[in-house]
């Protein structure tokens, strides 16, 4: 493994890419009239983290069979993978503003058949992990180096399908894998634990044969540290567990349920550009 | 002059409500989109009576099924891309195969699901569900149908699949043209004798409306609204057959295995000499986009039924 070194510059630098990416996204929110503003939110330090610090991959070599793969299994989340593949040159990023019409590329959910970039077709909540595993396995057989990195959403978990997915990735001590939970604590009816109760994650997780590491989801210097203390973990596979919330960046759509699947109208679309200005300046001036 | 617009899933919210008030073994479950599927409805009223099963659509069906082995009649909602294929051997087994009790009942059906995108837009789900032995199949197409397909479901026997789409609709009939409805029997909604519409769901309206675009031509449509697609009226298709000599079938689904294919394999069988076209979704997924685009885009909106309607007779 060869460890990036980062300084509070490279910090920085990932922090006001993270404001730009929120900005791309409510952007593509506003002008689609629907999707997912909560969970793309929650889920942007640690994207941020991966494709512009961590994880090896080049944008003009998508095919790379060496690459760093990242699955977004909460495909809703799509706004926020879209906006950093652009940003890091996978495809224009005029096409951001086709999200969600009809002739254009971005679909609402990821599909990987037409987006460079997009590994795993998802929206269908619970494959992401399952997916993951295919994609480890075939590292081992091929003895590949290549890390794989899955997104689930906390209400996510409350699928089936995702402990069988844990069963096997520990059974076959996939120390290449490493998920990422948004622990944001909603889904759409309410609070996770009011839907059904996940609670202890660590725990379940650990049981289930997992490396679990619990961070701060929103700060990249933390992110960082975690990813590469689960790559250098051997013969199981890494949880982190990114304690998020949902809506971040955004004050009114923070912890708010009611911002899972609406998107903002004019006037809140020019609230949170403001609150993202303010935010940016503050830290370019840090 | 605007049409009167409804939210057939407020119907069905509302309609489990009144049911739960008469059938006090009515329960409900839901897997994390209640306020999309509206059984948040009933949830507030009957709180003891609704169920929150989480995002685990495989165990909340097979859950419904118990329940329904001890007496209950379980209504169990999801969007229907995750009502029948996530969940089909769940389906196959425990309501199926037990004749179980089982009302499933889908929201967001369809491609009029719109902005989602493919993975959200079901338009398999009539075709599964049409395969599986015991089980009866609807897809109403306005509110008011919505209702009495929902009250039908309660009261009779079996497992039954119903699915309606995300969006507000035409209201179509007023409550008094539905005191007859019944399970299997489709509905002459508007009679003609040049060609027949067979339509259900949402596409009952778009039929409406290339009935009146032919009508300008001259041509006089009959539209029949078949909302169950499984029993299936054989007798009315047969009907039609032999008095319009024509039958155009449209359905929010694949042209494969739904509304199309019930009505083609009838149709074969007999050997009638019935000019036919299906229109559906064309063996293909489809994509993002509003609604009204992608109608048009994918040839479903009135102008293009009444299009193939023209080509068909002539
Ligand atoms: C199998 C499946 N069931 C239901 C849905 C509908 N749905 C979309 S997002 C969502 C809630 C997801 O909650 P969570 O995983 O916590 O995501 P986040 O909070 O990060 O947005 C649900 C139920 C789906 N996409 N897939
Ligand atoms: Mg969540």
């Amino acid at each position: 493994m060869i460890l990036k070194p980062y300084d509070d510059e490279v910090i920085k630098k990932l922090n006001v890419t993270a404001v730009k990416i929120r900005k791309h996204v409510i952007e593509m929110l506003y002008r689609a009239k629907s999707g997912h503003p909560g969970g793309s939110l929650s889920a942007v330090d640690a994207i941020v983290a991966l494709y512009f610090h961590h994880m090896r991959h080049n944008p003009k070599k998508p095919e790379d069979p060496n690459r760093d793969r990242f699955i977004l299994s909460k495909g809703h989340a799509a706004p926020t993978l879209y906006a950093v593949l652009a940003e890091c040159g996978y495809f224009d990023v005029k096409e951001l503003k086709g999200l969600r019409e009809v002739n254009c590329m971005l679909q609402g959910h990821p599909v990987s058949l037409y987006v460079p970039g997009v590994e795993a077709s998802t929206g269908s909540l619970g494959h992401g992990l399952s997916f993951a595993n295919g994609v480890a396995l075939a590292g081992k057989a091929d003895d590949k180096k290549y890390n794989v990195y899955v997104m689930l959403g906390d209400g996510e978990t409350d699928e089936g399908q995702i402990w069988e997915a844990a069963a096997v990735a520990s059974h076959y001590k996939f120390d290449n894998l490493t998920a990422l939970l948004d622990r944001n604590f909603l889904q759409i009816d309410g609070n996770t634990e009011d839907v059904l109760r996940l609670e202890s994650v660590r725990d379940r997780w650990s049981s289930f044969g997992w490396h679990v590491i619990e961070i701060d989801g929103h700060d990249i210097g933390q992110i960082i540290d975690a990813l590469l203390k689960a790559d250098e973990h051997k013969n199981q596979p890494s949880m982190i567990i990114l304690n998020t919330v949902k809506g971040k960046g955004v004050s009114f759509m923070e912890n708010n349920v009611d911002f899972h699947g609406v998107p903002p109208n004019e006037m809140e679309y020019k609230l949170a550009m403001r609150e993202f200005d303010v935010l940016q300046r503050r830290l370019e001036a840090s | 002059m605007g049409k009167e617009m409804v939210n057939p899933r407020s119907a069905y919210g509302e309609t489990l409500i009144e049911l739960g008030k008469k059938h006090p073994n009515l329960v409900v479950l839901d897997a994390d989109l209640s306020k999309s599927t509206k059984t948040i409805l009933f949830a507030k009223k009957y709180p003891e009576r609704f169920f929150e099963m989480g995002i685990a659509e495989a165990n909340m069906i097979s859950t419904a099924a118990g329940l329904a082995s001890c007496g209950k009649i379980p209504f169990v909602s999801t969007f229907a891309v995750f009502a029948t294929g996530r969940v089909y051997d769940q389906i196959r087994m425990d309501v199926a195969y037990s004749n179980a009790n089982v009302k499933i009942f889908a929201t967001h059906g369809g491609i009029s699901v719109g902005k989602d995108g493919a993975s959200h837009q079901m338009t398999e789900d009539l075709a599964l569900m049409r395969v599986l032995p015991n089980m009866t199949v609807f897809a109403p197409s306005d509110a008011t149908q919505t209702r009495r397909i929902v009250e039908l479901m309660a009261t009779n026997k079996g497992p039954m699949y119903a699915r309606i789409g995300r969006a507000s609709t035409p209201l179509i009939y007023k409550k008094e043209e539905l005191k007859d409805i019944s399970i299997g029997k489709g509905m002459i909604t508007k009679d003609g004798e040049d060609v027949s519409f067979i339509a259900c769901g949402t596409m009952v309206d778009h039929v409406l409306d290339a009935r009146k675009i032919l009508s300008k031509e001259g041509i006089n449509a009959r539209v029949i609204d078949m909302h169950t697609i499984k029993p299936i009226d054989k007798k009315l298709v047969l009907k039609c057959a032999k008095e319009t000599n024509a039958i155009l079938t449209a359905e929010e689904h694949s042209i494969i295995g739904g509304l199309g294919g019930a009505v083609s394999e009838i149709l074969a069988e007999e050997g009638l000499p019935c000019r036919f076209r299906r229109m559906g979704v064309k063996d293909i997924f489809c994509e993002s986009g509003e609604p009204a685009d992608l109608f048009e885009k994918y040839g479903l909106n009135a102008k293009h039924i009444a299009k193939v309607a023209n080509e068909l007779i002539r």
